[in-house]
C-alpha cells in the first residue's frame, strides 16, 4: 500500500494549483484586452483627454501584439503593479491591501455564523430524518439560499436599526465615535482585544453582527444540506453499529464517531461556500457601507474606474485559490486516508 | 407511465410546499407575458403629487419617489427578470451540454482542454467573475445575460460530462455505433435524451440562482439602468429611503424577488424527488 | 407448547430467549420478521444459528443486543441474560441506559465486513481504548497497555505498532482480528458473531474461526455463531438451531442434527451443502423461495409452500414444537423419521 507523506501531498496540491493560477491570470488579462472598443479609454476613465488616452495606450503597450501585451502584463503583476485608481488616487495594490482585512473579517465572521447554525441544524435533521424538524430545516435551507443578500441586509437594517433601534447604524466597521485600533492583524475584533480595549471590541462586534448574519444566512443552506446528508450516510454505516454494540455513550457515538466522519464531505463543500460568500460579500459591503474590497470595487464600477475592478477580480480569484488550497490541506489533515492510492 | 404519474401525484401530495411553488410559478409566467395588461397603472408614469405614498387601497404597494405605482413596476419587472434568467440559463445549458458531451464522448485532448477551461472559470468566485465580465464587456442587459450564462457554464458542462461518461459505458452506444451511426447522431439521438432528466433538475435550481445573480448585478449598478423596472434596481433605489422610513419601496420588489427564487428552488427540489428520489440530500 | 424442562444445568445458562417475535413497520406493510423464536445457551457453549439469507438470523442477534433499528418492534417474548453479578435481566425490557452498560462489556457482537465495521479515521488501538475506557474506567498508560494486550491476545503480530494503524492499512483478516479484540476487550460472557468470516478468504476464515473458538474456550465464554455455511457450523458449534422465514424449525446438538435431521427443511439444507465426498448430483436445491413476510395470510408453518410432506393438517394452527428426543425440538407436523 503506497502511502505518500502528508508533506508530499501538500506539495503536490500546491503544485497542482499552479495551472489554475495561470488560467486566472490569463482570464483577467483577456477581460481587459478583449474589451469591445478601446481599453485605453476604459482605463483612462470617462473624463480623460485624447492625449491621456494615447499615453495610457502607450504605457499599457496596447499598440503591440496580444502575446507581447500578456508578457508586459505578467511583468507588471510580478512587480505588484495593478495600476492606479482614478477615484482614490492610490495604487490599486495599496487600496486592496488596506481594505482586505475588513472583507476577510466580515467573510470569516459570516462563515462562523453559518457553521455555528448549519452544523447543528444538519445534525438534528439527520437524527430526526423525516420528522417535522427535518422538513423545517429543508425549507429553511432552501429559503436561505433564495435570499437576495442585499435585500436581507436591508430588511434586517430596517427592522433592527430603524424600527427597534437594537442594531447600530450601517456606518462601516466602527461608529464614528471610535477610532480604529492599531493595525496588527487588521481584524478589529482581534486588534482591539490585543490593545485590551473591551469597549472598542464591543463597538466593532456590534457593527459586525448584522452584516455577518446577512452573509451567513446565505451560506447556511449548502452547509446544512451537506451536513444532513453526510450524517445520514454515516449514521447508517457499519462502524456506528459497532460503536453502539460496544456500548459507547450516545454522545461519543454521535460526535466522536459519526460527526467526525461526516465532517469530511462538509469540508469539501467549503469551496462552494466560499464562492458564495465572496460573491455575496460585495453586496453586503455595499448595503452596510463596509469599507472592504467589495464596496471598493462597486464604487469603481459605478465610476467606470476600470483598473480597481480588474485588480479586484484578480485578487478575489487568487484569494479563492488560496482558500481552496487551505480547504484541501484541512482535508489532508483530517482524513488519514488522503493520498493513499486505492 | 402510469407509475410515473402516481409517483408525481405522490410527490405533489406529499409536499404541499412544492404545489404552492407550482402555483406561484404559473402566476409569474402570467405576469411575464401579460404584465402591462395586468398592472393597474403605467409603471413609468410619474406623478409628483403622489410621491412616496405608503401602501393604500389605490396603491397596494405604495408609490415611489416619483409617484410611480410600485405594484405596477413589480409586475412589469417580472418579464425582464425572468427573461434574463431564462435566456442566460438556456444559453449556458446549450453551450454546456455541447462542451460536456464533446469532452466525455471524445475524451483525450478535447476533454483535457474543456476541463481546464471549466476549472479556470471555477477558480473565480462566480459572482465576482460575473461582475468583472459585465464591467469589462460593457454595462448592458445583454452583457448581464452573457455573464450569467458564462458563470453557469461549469455546472452544466460538468453534469453533462459525468452523465455522458456513464451513458457511454452502457452497451447501447456501442451497439448504435456498430449499426453504423455517426458520432453526431449517436450523441443527439441516443446519449443526450438519456442525460436530459438529470439536467432538468439543475435547470430549475439554476433559474433561481440566475435571477438572484442578475438582480445582484443591477443592485450594484451594473446592467439594468433606471428608469427600467427591475427587482434588483428597485431594491437599490428603495434602499436610500429605508432609513427614512419608506420601507415599501424596497420591501415589495425584494420580497417578490425572494419568492421567485424560492419558488424555483422548491420546484427544483420537487423535480429532483420526482426524477430521482435517491438524489435527494 | 413444551414447558422448559429444568434439567439440572452443569454450567450456568447465560442467555435464554423465549417466544420472541419481532415486526418491522415499513411503507409496504408490516414485516413479521421473527415469530416464536426460542433458544438457550450455556456458559462455554457455542450455538450455531443457520438458515438461508433473510431467515431472520441477524434480526435475532440485533434484537438481543438491543440494536434493532427504529422500524423494528419486539411484540412478544423475553431474553433473559445472566449478568456477571449473577442477576437475571430481560434484555428486551431493560432500559437503553442500563443495556448500554452491558453491551461491549458482558455481551459483545462482531459483524461481517470487518473493513467497514471499524471507524475509518480512527486508529484501531484508540477504538479499542474507547471501549475499554467506557467499561473499565482505566486511564492513560494502563489503558494503552490493555489495548495493546487485547491486540496481542488475538495474535496480531507486533501489536504495539498495529495499535497506531488505521483500518485501511490492515488486511481484511487483520481487521476482523481487531474487531474480535474490540469485542473481547472487556471479557464478555456472551459473544455473538454474525457471519464473522464472510468476505474473507478460506485460509483466513479458518484462522479467524479457530481464534474465536480458542478464546471462547479460554474465557469460558458463550458464543453464538451465525452463518449460512453448514460446514462451518458443524465444525465449530456444540448445538445448532435452524431458522427458516423467521421461525426456528429445528434445534439439536450438532451431531444429532447432521446425522438425524428431523425437519424436512434441515434435511434439504444439509442435502444442498457441498461436501468433499458428495458428487454434483447429490446437491439438492431447495424448491421455492422464502414466503413474503409482509403477507397478512402467512401459513402457520412458513415452510409449507416449499415442503413435499405438506398435508391439510399443516395449515391448522398452532404449529407444534415437538421434543423428539432430549434436547432436540422440531417444529413440524410430519417430522422425518
Ligand atoms: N430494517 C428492516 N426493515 C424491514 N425489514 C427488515 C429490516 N431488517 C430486516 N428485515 C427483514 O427481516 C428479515 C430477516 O432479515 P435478516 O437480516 O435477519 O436475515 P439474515 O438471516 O440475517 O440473512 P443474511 O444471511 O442475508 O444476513 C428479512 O426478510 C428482512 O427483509
Ligand atoms: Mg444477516
Amino acid at each position: 500500500m503506497a502511502k505518500t507523506s502528508k508533506g508530499t501531498i501538500i506539495a503536490q496540491r500546491l503544485l497542482s494549483s499552479l495551472p489554475t493560477v495561470i488560467g486566472v491570470v490569463i482570464v483577467t488579462f483577456l477581460l481587459t484586452r478583449a474589451l469591445p472598443g478601446d481599453p485605453a479609454a476604459f482605463f483612462a476613465g470617462p473624463a480623460a483627454t485624447p492625449e491621456a488616452i494615447a499615453e495610457i495606450r502607450q504605457t499599457l503597450g496596447l499598440d503591440r501584439s496580444l502575446p507581447e501585451q500578456f508578457f508586459i502584463y505578467l511583468g507588471e503583476l510580478a512587480r505588484g503593479d495593478l495600476g492606479n485608481s482614478l477615484t482614490t488616487g492610490q495604487t490599486v495594490v495599496y487600496d486592496l491591501t488596506t481594505r482586505l482585512p475588513a472583507s476577510l473579517e466580515l467573510t470569516l465572521a459570516g462563515l462562523a455564523f453559518a457553521i455555528a447554525l448549519a452544523l447543528p441544524l444538519g445534525i438534528l435533521a439527520a437524527l430526526r430524518a423525516g420528522s417535522w424538524i427535518d422538513h423545517g430545516v429543508r425549507i429553511l435551507a432552501t429559503a436561505g439560499v433564495s435570499l437576495p443578500t442585499f435585500f436581507t441586509g436591508l430588511f434586517l437594517l430596517y427592522v433592527l436599526y430603524f424600527r427597534l433601534g437594537i442594531a447600530p447604524p450601517p456606518t462601516g466597521r466602527l461608529d464614528i465615535l471610535y477610532s480604529a485600533p492599531n493595525q496588527v492583524t487588521g481584524f478589529y475584533l482581534i486588534d482591539s482585544l490585543l490593545e485590551g480595549d473591551l469597549e472598542l471590541f464591543w463597538a466593532s462586534l456590534t457593527q459586525l453582527v448584522l452584516p455577518a448574519i446577512t452573509l451567513g444566512l446565505f451560506a447556511l443552506a449548502p452547509l446544512a444540506r451537506v451536513t444532513r446528508a453526510a450524517m445520514l450516510g454515516v449514521l447508517s454505516s457499519d462502524f456506528i453499529r459497532t460503536a453502539r454494540a460496544s456500548g459507547l455513550p450516545p454522545l461519543q457515538v454521535l460526535f466522536g464517531y459519526a460527526f467526525r466522519n461526516a465532517l469530511l464531505p462538509v469540508v469539501t463543500t467549503f469551496g462552494v461556500v466560499f464562492s458564495f460568500l465572496l460573491g455575496a460579500n460585495i453586496l453586503v459591503e455595499k448595503v452596510f457601507a463596509w469599507p472592504g474590497i467589495g464596496s471598493y470595487a462597486v464604487g469603481a464600477v459605478v465610476a467606470s474606474d476600470y483598473a480597481p475592478v480588474q485588480g479586484f477580480v484578480l485578487a478575489m480569484a487568487l484569494l479563492y485559490v488560496v482558500l481552496n488550497l487551505l480547504i484541501d490541506m484541512l482535508y489532508v489533515v483530517i482524513d488519514p486516508r488522503a493520498g493513499v492510492e486505492t | 407511465m402510469n407509475e410515473t404519474l402516481r409517483h408525481a401525484r405522490y410527490v405533489m401530495g406529499e409536499n404541499l410546499v412544492t404545489f404552492g411553488a407550482f402555483i406561484f410559478f404559473f402566476a409569474m409566467v402570467l405576469f411575464a407575458i401579460f404584465g402591462e395588461a395586468i398592472a393597474p397603472y403605467n409603471p413609468l408614469a410619474s406623478n409628483s403629487a403622489l410621491a412616496l405614498q405608503p401602501p393604500s387601497f389605490a396603491h397596494w404597494f405604495g408609490t415611489d419617489e416619483l409617484g410611480r405605482d410600485v405594484l405596477s413596476r413589480v409586475i412589469v419587472a417580472t418579464r425582464l427578470d425572468l427573461g434574463i434568467a431564462v435566456v442566460a440559463v438556456a444559453l449556458s445549458f446549450v453551450l454546456g451540454s455541447i462542451l460536456g458531451t464533446c469532452a466525455a464522448y471524445f475524451g483525450g485532448w478535447c476533454d483535457r482542454i474543456i476541463s481546464r477551461l471549466i476549472d479556470t472559470l471555477m477558480a473565480f468566485p462566480l459572482f465576482v467573475l460575473a461582475m468583472g465580465l459585465v464591467a469589462a464587456l460593457g454595462n448592458t442587459i445583454e452583457n448581464i445575460i452573457y455573464a450569467t450564462a458564462i458563470i453557469n457554464l461549469p455546472l452544466y458542462t460538468r453534469v453533462v460530462r459525468s452523465e455522458v461518461l456513464v451513458q457511454r459505458q452502457a452497451g447501447y452506444v456501442e451497439a448504435a455505433h456498430l449499426v453504423g451511426n455517426g458520432h453526431l447522431r449517436i450523441m443527439g439521438n441516443h446519449i443526450f435524451p438519456n442525460v436530459l432528466p438529470v439536467t432538468m433538475v439543475h435547470i430549475s435550481l439554476n433559474m433561481g440562482w440566475a435571477i438572484l445573480n442578475a438582480a445582484g448585478l443591477s443592485f450594484i449598478g451594473l446592467g439594468v439602468r433606471p428608469p427600467t423596472a427591475e427587482w434588483g434596481i428597485m431594491v437599490a433605489e428603495g434602499a436610500t429611503y429605508i432609513v427614512s422610513g419608506e420601507w415599501w419601496l424596497a420591501l415589495f420588489p425584494g420580497t417578490v424577488l425572494m419568492l421567485a427564487v424560492f419558488c424555483f428552488n422548491l420546484l427544483g427540489d420537487g423535480l429532483r424527488d420526482l426524477i430521482d428520489p435517491r438524489m435527494r440530500t | 407448547m413444551n414447558a422448559p424442562t429444568v434439567s439440572a444445568p452443569t454450567r450456568t445458562e447465560i442467555l435464554s430467549v423465549e417466544d420472541l417475535a419481532v415486526e418491522f413497520r415499513t411503507r409496504s406493510g408490516i414485516v413479521r420478521a421473527l415469530e416464536r423464536v426460542s433458544f438457550r445457551i450455556r456458559q462455554g457453549e457455542t450455538l450455531g444459528i443457520v438458515g438461508e439469507s433473510g431467515s431472520g438470523k441477524s434480526v435475532t442477534a440485533f434484537t438481543v443486543m438491543g440494536l434493532l433499528d427504529r422500524a423494528g418492534k419486539v411484540t412478544t417474548g423475553q431474553a433473559l441474560f445472566t449478568t456477571e453479578a449473577g442477576k437475571q435481566v430481560d434484555l428486551l425490557t431493560t432500559p437503553e441506559k442500563e443495556l448500554r452498560l452491558l453491551r461491549g462489556k458482558e455481551l459483545s457482537m462482531i459483524f461481517q465486513n470487518p473493513r467497514t465495521a471499524l471507524n475509518p479515521i480512527r486508529r484501531v488501538g484508540k477504538q479499542i481504548e474507547d471501549v475499554l475506557r467506557c467499561h473499565s474506567g482505566l486511564k492513560g498508560q494502563a489503558l494503552q497497555e490493555r489495548a495493546i494486550a487485547s491486540l496481542a491476545q488475538v495474535r496480531i503480530p507486533d501489536p504495539a505498532t498495529r495499535y497506531a494503524a488505521y483500518p485501511y492499512e490492515l488486511s481484511g483478516g487483520m481487521c476482523q482480528r481487531v474487531m474480535i479484540a474490540l469485542a473481547l476487550a472487556c471479557s464478555p460472557k456472551l459473544l455473538i458473531a454474525d457471519e464473522p468470516t464472510t468476505g474473507l478468504d478460506v485460509t483466513t476464515q479458518a484462522t479467524v474461526m479457530n481464534l474465536i473458538k480458542d478464546l471462547a474456550v479460554q474465557q469460558n465464554m458463550a458464543a453464538v455463531l451465525i452463518t449460512h455455511d453448514l460446514a462451518l457450523a458443524s465444525e465449530y458449534c456444540d448445538r445448532i438451531i435452524v431458522m427458516h422465514a423467521g421461525h426456528v424449525v429445528e434445534s439439536a446438538s450438532t451431531h444429532t442434527l447432521f446425522t438425524a435431521p428431523r425437519h424436512p427443511y434441515t434435511a434439504r439444507l444439509i442435502a444442498s451443502t457441498p461436501e468433499p465426498h458428495k458428487t454434483f448430483a447429490d446437491l439438492l436445491p431447495i424448491p421455492g423461495n422464502l414466503p413474503d413476510l409482509r403477507s397478512a395470510t402467512l401459513p402457520p408453518c412458513r415452510f409449507s409452500g416449499r415442503c413435499d410432506r405438506h398435508t391439510p393438517e399443516c395449515d391448522q394452527p398452532p404449529l407444534p414444537n415437538t421434543t423428539v428426543a432430549p434436547g432436540h425440538q422440531v417444529a413440524c407436523w410430519h417430522p422425518l423419521e
